[in-house]
């Protein structure tokens, strides 16, 4: 089914209405209650009464996920009386990266999540599994409202604990799961070491995300638990998961652009790219309350297409990402930079050591190494004080990355020094 | 009274203390005493030899990671017994043991302990007072 089917399958015409419309709104308000947002349009010369449509967006400055940190936490919170819920993820240095929404949000993040659910193939009434994470990540509440909202039965399973998911899902008969790609990958092993067959699972059709995934990938699961693999596309900053999803005909990922309005730009020009080619994603949140943006830099690589689709929708498609204009990673769906470990052994040490980022895919789950050169000025005789040591980045690390790392100390020299830009990350995945 | 000893970090490849021994014997330095303490990843060659500045500074300038410790030499008859009257002073007298290894010397049916305490000067008092013989720099390098 669609679930808006007056909005998904609008002309291009009426949806450039509506965008114009809300860019207008977007700009006043943002003139009136965002400080941060004031200046940068003052520095640009532009006056709320010269956004006149949506043409006009190009003319705005773009935001970018530094912007955020250097409000930290509330700055770019436009209305924060009204902020119903918050979430954090990582920052690239430092700080974690602040969300807020209020009660519009919510209900704007829950009627996306129930075009993406919808467009996924799923039916009210069905029942869905949510196995992202709850709490600060957005990925479980975000499925969560999506799900109420559209008259599915949620067991919200959260992350983790496979066996129960396993036991769960063959008590209850869920037709839908939510999760990340690796993790359905996880619960295979999982599943047939329990010595149940994957093929016979309730699961029909699954909701993946938070993290890149290739069609290699997508085969392995239709065809170990005999369902449909769709994506879903988000970023916290936007709103979390239900920027974009993929129909049954996983041909694009439908993005909603009467809310969420999307450019694909060369990221070194700022310029917009033709159809189809490979550009950074940019949308602008048109309708958003808590903290709106305007042309934020997702740095998601990705082509776009305004093509109508077989199922009908007009929304335009992007592709699957296709990489990253910066050096972000994504390990078990959480976003890490290598400048917040940086900061954490910057911190510790007073001066950065060497160290490298060694991530891995063992079991389906990712694991992520840090490597630290040990100089004379941490290193002891004593084996407690070293493990102490590595114990204390460990903690720090794991305090501001939320997820586990293992730390491992090294000779100096050991890693390896190129000129020019040192390599910080090897990434051994096979995704 | 006290020593200095060496340790060298080491990581956890195979070879790794081959490296170091060869590289000493190379550059003509003998190692009196040693022990590997280890970890998960990583492990830490101490040892003892004649001149430690002079090995510190060879093996820093070839790329280790060295620390020098200050350590204290015990001699320990060599019998039943004999390393027990020895922490049995120490233990009389509060002192903490981060860690400890031994050698025998054959050539003087003397057994030696290194000791490795919190306080290596209050401890040579102590085993002074006890009537431990703690080992002279000198008596040390002469072996």
């Amino acid at each position: 089914m669609i679930w808006n089917e007056p909005v998904e399958c609008a002309s291009s015409t009426k949806i450039k209405d509506i965008q114009s419309r809300y860019l207008k709104k977007l700009v006043s308000n943002l003139w009136k209650n965002s400080p941060v947002y004031r200046s940068k349009l003052n520095a640009y010369g532009i006056k709320p009464a010269q956004i006149k449509s949506i043409d006009d967006i190009k003319r705005l400055p773009f935001t970018v996920k530094d912007d955020l940190r250097d409000s930290y936490p509330f700055g770019l919170f436009t209305n924060f009386d009204k902020t119903a819920e918050i979430h954090v993820s990582s920052g690239t240095t430092g700080n974690p990266t602040v969300v807020g929404y209020t009660k519009e949000d919510i209900k704007l993040w829950s009627e996306v999540i129930a075009r993406s659910l919808a467009c996924s193939g799923a039916e009210p009434g069905d029942m869905i599994q949510v196995a992202y994470g709850y709490g600060l990540f957005t990925g479980g509440l975000g499925l969560h409202y999506g799900a109420l909202e559209m008259g599915l039965k949620v067991i919200p399973t959260s992350s983790g604990q496979t066996k129960r998911q396993l036991k769960l899902m063959t008590d209850f008969k869920p037709r839908i799961l939510a999760c990340t790609p690796s993790y359905a990958l996880f619960m295979l092993d999982e599943a047939r070491a329990l010595g149940m067959d994957p093929r016979k699972s309730s699961w029909e059709i699954g909701v993946f995300g938070a993290e890149p995934w290739s069609e290699s990938m997508r085969h392995q699961i239709e065809h170990s638990w005999n369902m449909l693999a769709t994506d879903i596309y988000g970023l916290s900053e936007i709103i979390g998961p239900g920027v974009a999803q993929e129909c049954t005909h996983k041909i694009g990922l439908h993005l909603q652009w009467d809310v969420f309005f999307p450019e694909v730009i060369d990221p070194k020009t700022g310029k917009e790219v033709k159809e189809g080619e490979r550009g950074e994603l940019v949308i602008t949140t048109l309708t958003k309350q808590g903290i709106p943006l305007l042309r934020y830099r997702t740095r998601d690589i990705v082509t776009i297409t305004y093509d109508k689709c077989q199922c009908g929708r007009t929304t335009p498609r992007i592709s699957k990402i296709l990489g990253r204009t910066d050096d972000m990673l994504i390990i078990r769906g959480i976003n890490v930079f290598p400048s917040q470990i940086e900061y954490v052994l910057l911190k510790i040490e007073g001066t950065l050591p060497h160290y490298l980022l060694v991530v891995d895919r063992k079991n389906n789950l990712d694991i992520l190494e840090v490597w630290v050169e040990v100089d004379e000025k941490m290193f002891s005789d004593e084996i407690k004080q070293l493990r102490a040591f590595e114990n204390q980045i460990k903690k720090e690390i794991e305090n501001v990355l939320g997820i586990d790392v293992l730390v491992k100390l090294v000779e100096p020299k050991t890693i390896e020094r190129s000129e020019g830009k040192a390599k910080r990350v090897i990434d051994k995945r096979k995704i | 009274m006290t020593h200095i000893q060496l340790s060298i970090f080491l990581e956890n490849k195979k070879g790794r203390l081959y490296d170091v021994c060869s590289f000493l014997g190379k550059q003509g330095i003998n190692i009196r005493a040693l022990t590997v303490a280890e970890s998960d990843n990583f492990g830490v060659l101490r040892i003892v030899v004649k001149d430690p500045h002079h090995a510190a500074v060879v093996l820093k300038e070839n790329g280790f990671v060295v620390h020098e410790t200050e350590v204290v030499a015990v001699e320990v008859d060599d019998k039943p017994g004999g390393l027990s009257k020895v922490l049995e002073a120490i233990s009389k007298h509060n002192i903490n043991v981060e860690y400890m290894y031994g050698f025998v010397e054959p050539a003087i049916k003397k057994a030696m302990m290194i000791f490795r305490f919190d306080d290596p000067a209050k401890a040579v008092n102590a085993l002074k007072e006890d009537k431990v013989r703690v080992v002279s720099k000198k008596d040390l390098g002469d072996l």
